[in-house]
């Protein structure tokens, strides 16, 4: 039942031919030999030193959500540079494509990407950022902190929790591989609709684009329970609902939005798909279909998405400033409520995406109203940390000035929001940078909360310092950078340009754009603090202690830095909100357990790895029409799951005089130790 | 709210041998929530249909009542339902620890499956072959999509019920085998739920 489609078509290698290869762009050929020395980079040392096996066997096939959370932010960071990447082509096409008498290189009239591949770039730059940047990252994040907050071992499913994040890999590799052989999709990273069909998009960009969110969103959706059921059911002994941190309680929300709007992206895409490779009606423009109903599906997803990336950004923020105020937070009741507040409000706003789409005043006035409702719990938030500043005996740190930043981002990109909440107001700067300005200021506050969060958990995660110095210099290049491109483009918002423009016509706008410019290299710089922190920090390693701020107040402090493997020795009892806190308050934080017993593991499985890449392999089926391949990879992932039920997997378990020893000499229990092989358990030792 | 209690003598800060947590009902749990996020895919999909079941949907081609037959949707219900009924039977045995008695109740519900899908197989394709198929229109699309989803997911009942088959004598009722087997009921009763309300809002609102 295929379709017809453009261009020639194999058997054997569906749509793929040698032309896929876009080896006559020099942009694509210099990206490509950057992947290709930044592959080896990793790779060279990997061999010289003889590190495959640790590497399969700690890190590929590892269930430990701390090791499987580094991956996440490591899979993040990656696509984050490529996205800034991307980020910068649209800022320098803008820059040279000015006016008529613009120069245009390498096959573009003015500046030097031509429409169809500039409108790649910018699908490209939208999907990355939001679905395999900020959303891998926070999900690492959740992954190494929630546990280790609740004074749980492990997650609740050791074993899904790396299938998520295989699954989420290999829609970024699929993204990835677009690069190289092929397209990405052209038609913005929400779909225009119907601009996504067939016959306007009769290359495989689209399905690039449907294949690597819909494997990565089956990936997010399986995080979701997990992390849910782990909050739910894994906390330490002690702790009632009403001691968890905030930042577990920003997760749990998050997740809940995040389960119940992926499932309707997964829906919209498959209907998508549908019309794609079977000619149905769903979204076409003729014969039935409705387009509306496609952007509406779209943005049920979209808008819950956005909260499901801003609330545990807030979780962070709440996190971070008491811990360097040195005073509880303030109303944490209240931040909890608004917490869920937010994320309620979340499913009913989004049509406000859409508000010069052909509804009428009464449905543009009650999305109007739900969505200013935000400004209320968010308002809440903001004062609540405030009052946490309030005579409190502040630290400047790293981590806190990335807190504050956001605050002032948050402030920035919520009025505006408030702004463009009001459909008159819409109907004017509709489709305008100003929008794009908006958007920017709330992902950043998000990005702000990321490196916070990178800065603070660090030396707990790792066990060593992150460098200061640099991380002061990557903190004021990054803010002086976002301030330069973002006020530049609020402005340009106002004096009327739209966005997606591969052309400005408008010569009055040069200055503006030459400001973004301007800033866009201040975050080349902060690009280069970023890499020199990591460095030096790696350089140095100067140790640190299990709490190495001193005035941290949560329970992932309480254990040692870097964490164990088993993250505690024995489980903690949890006897307040702020538990180390607490403890430090009663000069108990040095506190050790008087004799250890003995810990049950999960043993590590290869076999999320193994169904991640049969689904890249039939995503990549999947696009260039190779049904053989996609076949064959969907009835592996198949038999890989029966295979696995057929495991007994009971996992090992270590003994209490191990565990005394591992204490004694923590360079051995640390997440990165290298760990000798241990003997599973049988069935008749388990009982 | 760090000083208000000086803690006792008796202050605990460790607990050791903490009993853990319950690893099936972590399960059910972790299962309940997966069937959340299926649901809203149906919610998805029976929203596509419902927007797209009027007359510019259907483009021209055929519509609710000429597509969805209650009789024969009926005959259907009845062997979903009943489905249903002997897995439940199953985990009566299963309380027991009757290994024959849930192997048995399974083979009986997976019959009845199969009954199920090939009323429907008849069904699509017997449109298919009127050249009513999912690509005639837009209502058509969502007709199709929603009854295969359906079907689809009683497929991958039908493979779990095999392997869970496999599993019964060769693993005995083993914490694993047990929490699927459970889990597998709520399964079995979701998407019997989703056909009941299929079968209301497609078949018996399409035929009047």
């Amino acid at each position: 039942m295929q379709v017809a489609i453009e261009g020639p078509w194999s058997p054997l290698f569906g749509r793929l031919t040698l032309d896929a290869i876009p080896y006559d762009n020099p942009i694509i050929i210099g990206t490509f030999a950057f992947a290709a020395l930044a592959g080896l980079a990793v790779a060279v040392p990997v061999l010289y030193y003889n590190k495959l096996g640790y590497l399969w066997r700690e890190w590929l096939t590892s269930v430990d959500h701390k090791k499987i959370g580094v991956m996440y932010i490591i899979l993040g960071l990656v696509m984050l540079f490529r996205g800034f990447a991307d980020g910068m082509l649209i800022r320098t096409q803008q820059a040279i494509a000015v006016g008529p008498t613009s120069p245009g290189v390498l096959g573009a009239q003015h500046g030097f990407l031509p429409p169809f591949h500039y409108d790649q770039v910018y699908s490209a730059h939208g999907t990355i950022m939001i679905l395999f940047a900020a959303t891998p990252i926070l999900t690492g994040l959740t992954n190494v902190v929630v546990p280790l907050q609740i004074g749980a071992r492990d997650m609740a499913f050791p074993y899904m929790n790396a299938l998520s994040l295989w699954l989420t890999t290999a829609g970024a590799i699929l993204v990835m591989l677009s690069l190289f052989i092929g397209d990405f999709s052209a038609a913005g990273w929400v779909g225009l609709i119907p601009l996504t069909e067939l016959p306007y998009s009769p290359g495989v960009g689209v399905d690039y684009w449907m294949w690597a969110i819909q494997i990565s969103s089956i990936g997010t959706t399986l995080n979701a329970i997990n992390m849910i059921v782990t909050i739910i059911s894994m906390r330490a002994p002690g702790m009632g609902w009403f001691r968890l941190p905030v930042f577990t309680w920003t997760t749990l929300s998050t997740n809940i939005i995040g389960l119940t709007a992926f499932p309707v992206l997964g829906a919209a895409l498959a209907l998508l798909g549908a019309d794609r490779y079977f000619g149905a009606h769903f979204f076409t423009a003729g014969n039935g279909g409705n387009l509306m109903l496609y952007t509406n599906l779209f943005w049920i997803w979209g808008h819950p998405e956005v909260y499901f990336l801003v609330l545990p950004a807030f979780g962070i923020f709440s996190e971070i400033i008491p811990t360097f105020s040195e005073k509880p937070l303030f109303g944490y009741t209240t931040m909890v409520a608004a917490t869920f507040a937010i994320a309620g409000i979340s499913w009913t706003v989004w049509l406000h995406h859409f508000f010069t789409m052909a509804a009428g005043p009464d449905i543009n006035g009650f999305f109007s109203l739900a969505t200013m409702l935000v400004g209320i719990p968010t308002g809440v938030k903001v004062f609540n940390w405030a009052f946490t500043l309030y005579r409190g005996r502040l630290t400047f740190s790293v981590p806190m000035l990335w807190s504050l930043a956001g605050l002032f981002l948050l402030l920035l990109g919520g009025i505006t929001g408030m702004m463009l909440a009001i459909p008159s107001v819409n109907y004017t700067v509709h489709d305008s940078v100003f929008v794009i300005a908006h958007f920017h200021c709330m992902v950043l506050l998000i990005g702000a909360a990321i490196f916070a969060a990178v800065a603070y958990w660090w030396p707990k995660v790792f066990g060593f310092v992150l460098d200061e110095r640099n991380g002061l210099r990557f903190f004021w290049s990054f803010i002086l950078a976002t301030a330069v491109v973002f006020l530049a483009m609020f402005a340009l918002g106002f004096e009327g340009e739209t966005r997606r423009l591969d052309y400005i016509y408008d010569p009055a706008w040069r200055p503006m754009l030459l400001t973004e410019e301007t800033g866009m290299g201040i975050y080349c710089l902060s690009i280069f603090f970023f890499v020199r922190m990591i460095y030096v920090s790696l350089r140095d390693r100067i140790p640190v202690p299990a709490d190495p701020w001193a005035t941290s107040r949560t329970l992932e402090f309480l254990t040692a830095s870097p964490v164990p493997f088993y993250n505690f020795a024995v489980t903690p009892q949890v006897n307040a909100r702020d538990e180390l806190a607490w403890r430090r308050a009663h000069g108990l934080e040095r506190a050790q357990p008087q004799a250890f017993e003995v810990i049950h593991m999960p043993s590590n499985t290869g076999i999320p790895f193994i169904i991640g890449m049969l689904s890249l392999g039939f995503g990549f089926g999947m696009i260039w029409r190779i049904w053989w391949l996609a076949g064959f990879s969907l009835l592996g992932i198949i038999l890989a799951v029966i295979i696995r039920s057929f495991d007994k997997n009971l996992g090992y378990e270590l003994q209490p005089e191990e565990v005394a020893a591992m204490e004694h000499n923590l360079a051995t229990a640390g997440m990165f130790a290298e760990q000798p092989a241990r003997i599973q358990l049988t069935e008749a030792e388990a009982h | 709210m760090a000083t208000q209690t000086p803690p006792s003598e008796g202050v605990v800060l460790f607990h050791p041998h903490f009993a853990g947590h319950d690893q099936i009902s972590a399960r059910t749990l972790g299962f309940w929530l997966y069937m959340l996020s299926d649901a809203l895919i149906f919610a998805a999909l029976f929203a596509a249909y419902g927007v797209l079941n009027n007359p510019m949907g259907a483009a021209g081609g055929p519509i609710a009542t000429q597509v969805a037959d209650p009789v024969e949707g009926f005959w259907q219900t009845c062997a979903v339902l009943g489905s249903v009924a002997t897995y439940s039977l199953g985990t009566v045995a299963l309380k027991s620890g009757n290994k024959g008695g849930v192997m048995f109740s399974i083979v009986l519900a997976i019959l009845l499956a199969f009954i199920f899908l090939g009323f429907e197989a008849h069904d699509l394709l017997d449109l298919l072959a009127k050249g009513d198929g999912p690509t005639r229109s837009g209502f058509l699309s969502a007709f199709f999509v929603l009854v295969a989803t359906h079907g689809l997911h009683m497929l991958f009942g039908i493979i779990w019920m095999l392997v869970m088959l496999v599993q019964i004598p060769l693993f005995g009722f083993n914490a694993n085998v047990v929490a699927r087997l459970l889990n597998l009921r709520m399964f079995w009763q979701f998407q019997a739920t989703i056909w009941v309300i299929l079968y209301v809002y497609v078949y018996m609102i399409g035929a009047f």
